[in-house]
């Protein structure tokens, strides 16, 4: 007797919906520079207002992808990702203040201002090659990356896992936050990096560069996308789903978890990384406040809101949430917290398996 | 085994315990609640580390090694409660548990070639969950999933199976599959069963290993242990 052996999954009605919701989702979007471009009385035309916002949002989204990977899949709940996003954010930031070159308001031909200000002679070490484009964009994705492998590392290896894994990524978020908010680092302290000029030799402040960088930030995003599809879909997924669910049963299958979950962790990282690079010149500003730990749990939330362990659960939470956010946050600025919190509980208590699941459940 | 001891906090959960199993053997270990019939499979796994003795496998010496090193060496564990994958299905708890290359890029790579699903196939046959194949592991019974479990053992293609209680909570035409099926097992590989049902012991037909208080207290056929009066004490409590 011969069976048929894993046949591609039986595309659902559901599954079929939400691969077409997908792709049109992604066409609007990828529509809103253009539309953009029409005349503002036009009844299509897109604010420049929407088009910023929605670029941030894609950002968002390329984070919470990163997260259900390492939460969703691997069962590694981060409430630290933010660093990691943060982190890929300085990167870039970095090389946008080198890119200032002269122009600062000092007009130091080398220093960014803010160097210049706390009385630094020459450039610290670690600033170097940050005027290279390609240098910055290995070290966006470098760095995160560097920093979850080494906390990884020990955690895994120590088998920490659970909350008390929770709570050193927690930590690490907010000890690098106390760390960047001093001058003496190099990074700016409290203010950060701000008043870029100009990237890849295009100004910024354009609505051709803010267009540029949507469409950069989106097909991260797919690509973003399409990976995490295909790792999940491959025996290496599977292996991240059974260590999720029994970890130390796979450790008597003979895997080395500690290798798997390390893999997705620093694979994880660096996505996130990249999301914040993305983020950092569209928003014009990074300081420490993007490495609060409530960044990095309203990043849970998206994931937990749009229905974990799924990657489109992830996007739909990301924008969703952010589109509440975006809307409360001018409508009713004192309502937000209480509407997020009560989002995560009521998510938690009825929708376990988040908009997604309700989703399915409403097609059934 | 050899001498082997573990200690828990002052408590002697193994007491100097010596066991030798030939290769292909069928062997039962039984004795009542406490007697460490569970930590010996842990020290044997790695999960427990023994204070002294040597537990040595071929020419090995497992006491220093990590679970997954002493898995891959050809040692396969079933556990008291059977722990299965339930987001995947039968088939791809077994493909897991497959002999191949287990670091994280091969595992990307990986794709599944016509002899080895033709080898989870056969398995599939023997633990009697063919028709199963496709369906997430969540929704099997009790004794499916201990099968399945003692297939993905198979798959593992282990020297050496340590079986923990496969019967408990099982009806008695599940039993009677699972003897079947542990006996078909013996002979290519070696193979451990602790349990406490003694007439499925008895079904295995194979020499039965009595443990007390972390220590060896009789050894012989089924019958043979039966009759002994050091057995009979520490089970009647006498």
């Amino acid at each position: 007797m011969s069976i048929a052996v894993r046949p591609p999954a039986p595309l659902s009605l559901a599954r079929l919906g939400l691969r077409a919701g997908l792709i049109a989702a992604m066409a609007a979007l990828a529509a809103f520079p253009l539309l953009n471009m029409l005349p503002a009385d036009n009844a299509l035309h897109v604010s420049d207002f929407l088009v910023s916002v929605t670029g941030k949002w894609i950002c968002y989204a390329i984070l919470a992808l990163s997260l259900d990977l390492a939460w969703g899949y691997a069962g590694i709940l981060s409430l630290g990702h933010g660093a990691f996003f943060a982190l890929g954010g300085y990167a870039m930031g970095m090389h946008l203040m080198r890119l200032i070159g002269p122009r600062g308001v000092y007009g130091h031909p080398v220093l960014p201002d803010f160097m210049v200000f706390l009385g630094y002679r020459e450039l610290p070490w670690y600033w170097l090659g940050f005027d290279h484009f390609a240098f910055a964009l290995l070290m966006i994705v470098l760095v995160p990356g560097l920093l979850a492998f080494l906390l990884g590392f020990l955690c895994f290896r120590s088998r920490i896992t659970g909350v008390y894994l929770s709570i050193i990524t927690q930590a690490m978020t907010y000890a690098l936050m106390l760390a960047f908010f001093r001058n003496d680092m190099g990074f700016g302290g409290n203010n950060g990096f701000t008043d870029f000029k100009e990237l890849l030799g295009m100004p910024l402040n354009t609505s051709g560069a803010r267009a540029s960088l949507f469409y950069a930030s989106l097909i991260a995003l797919v690509g973003c996308y399409l990976l995490c599809r295909w790792i999940t879909g491959t025996k290496y997924g599977r292996v991240l789903t059974a260590i999720r669910d029994a970890e130390s049963r796979v450790r008597f299958l003979g895997y080395s978890v500690t290798s798997h979950k390390l893999f997705a962790f620093v694979l994880s990282a660096m996505m996130a990384g990249l999301a914040g690079a993305l983020y950092v010149p569209q928003v014009g500003i990074i300081n420490p406040g993007e490495f609060s730990p409530s960044n990095s749990i309203e990043a849970v939330i998206w994931v937990a809101v749009g229905g974990r362990g799924t990657l489109v659960g992830a996007l739909l939470g990301a924008f969703t949430v952010n589109g509440l956010k975006t809307w409360l946050t001018s409508a009713a600025p004192d309502l937000w917290l209480f509407v997020l919190g009560g989002l995560f509980v009521a998510v938690t208590l009825f929708l376990p398996r988040g908009l997604i699941g309700l989703l399915q459940k409403v097609q059934k | 085994m050899d001498g082997v001891t573990v200690v828990f906090d002052g408590f002697r959960a193994l007491n100097n315990l010596s066991l030798i199993v030939e290769p292909g053997e069928l062997r039962a270990v039984i004795g009542p609640n406490g007697a460490g019939k569970t930590t010996m499979m842990d020290c044997i796994t790695g999960k427990t580390r023994p204070i002294a003795g040597t537990i040595t496998f071929g020419e090995r010496d497992l006491t220093k090694m990590d679970e997954a090193t002493i898995a891959n060496l050809g040692i396969g564990r079933k556990f008291q409660k059977p722990t299965v994958f339930d987001a995947l299905t039968v088939f791809e708890n077994l493909e897991l548990a497959l002999k191949a290359p287990r670091d994280p890029l091969s595992c990307l790579r990986w794709t599944l070639t016509g002899e080895w699903r033709s080898r989870i196939e056969s398995t599939l046959e023997e633990i009697g969950l063919a028709e199963r194949a496709r369906d997430k592991a969540a929704i099997l019974s009790h004794g499916q999933r201990q099968w399945l479990e003692i297939g993905m053992l198979l798959m593992q293609d282990p020297d050496l199976l340590l079986v923990d209680e496969p019967v408990a909570g099982m009806t008695d035409a599940e039993t009677e599959h699972t003897a079947k099926l542990l006996v078909g097992i013996a002979g290519r590989r070696s193979v451990v069963v602790v349990e406490h049902d003694l007439e499925f012991v008895r079904a295995l037909n194979c020499k039965v290993t009595v443990l007390a208080e972390g220590a060896l207290l009789s050894e012989g056929s089924i019958d043979h242990v039966q009759k002994d009066e050091r057995v009979i004490e520490v089970y009647l409590g006498r």
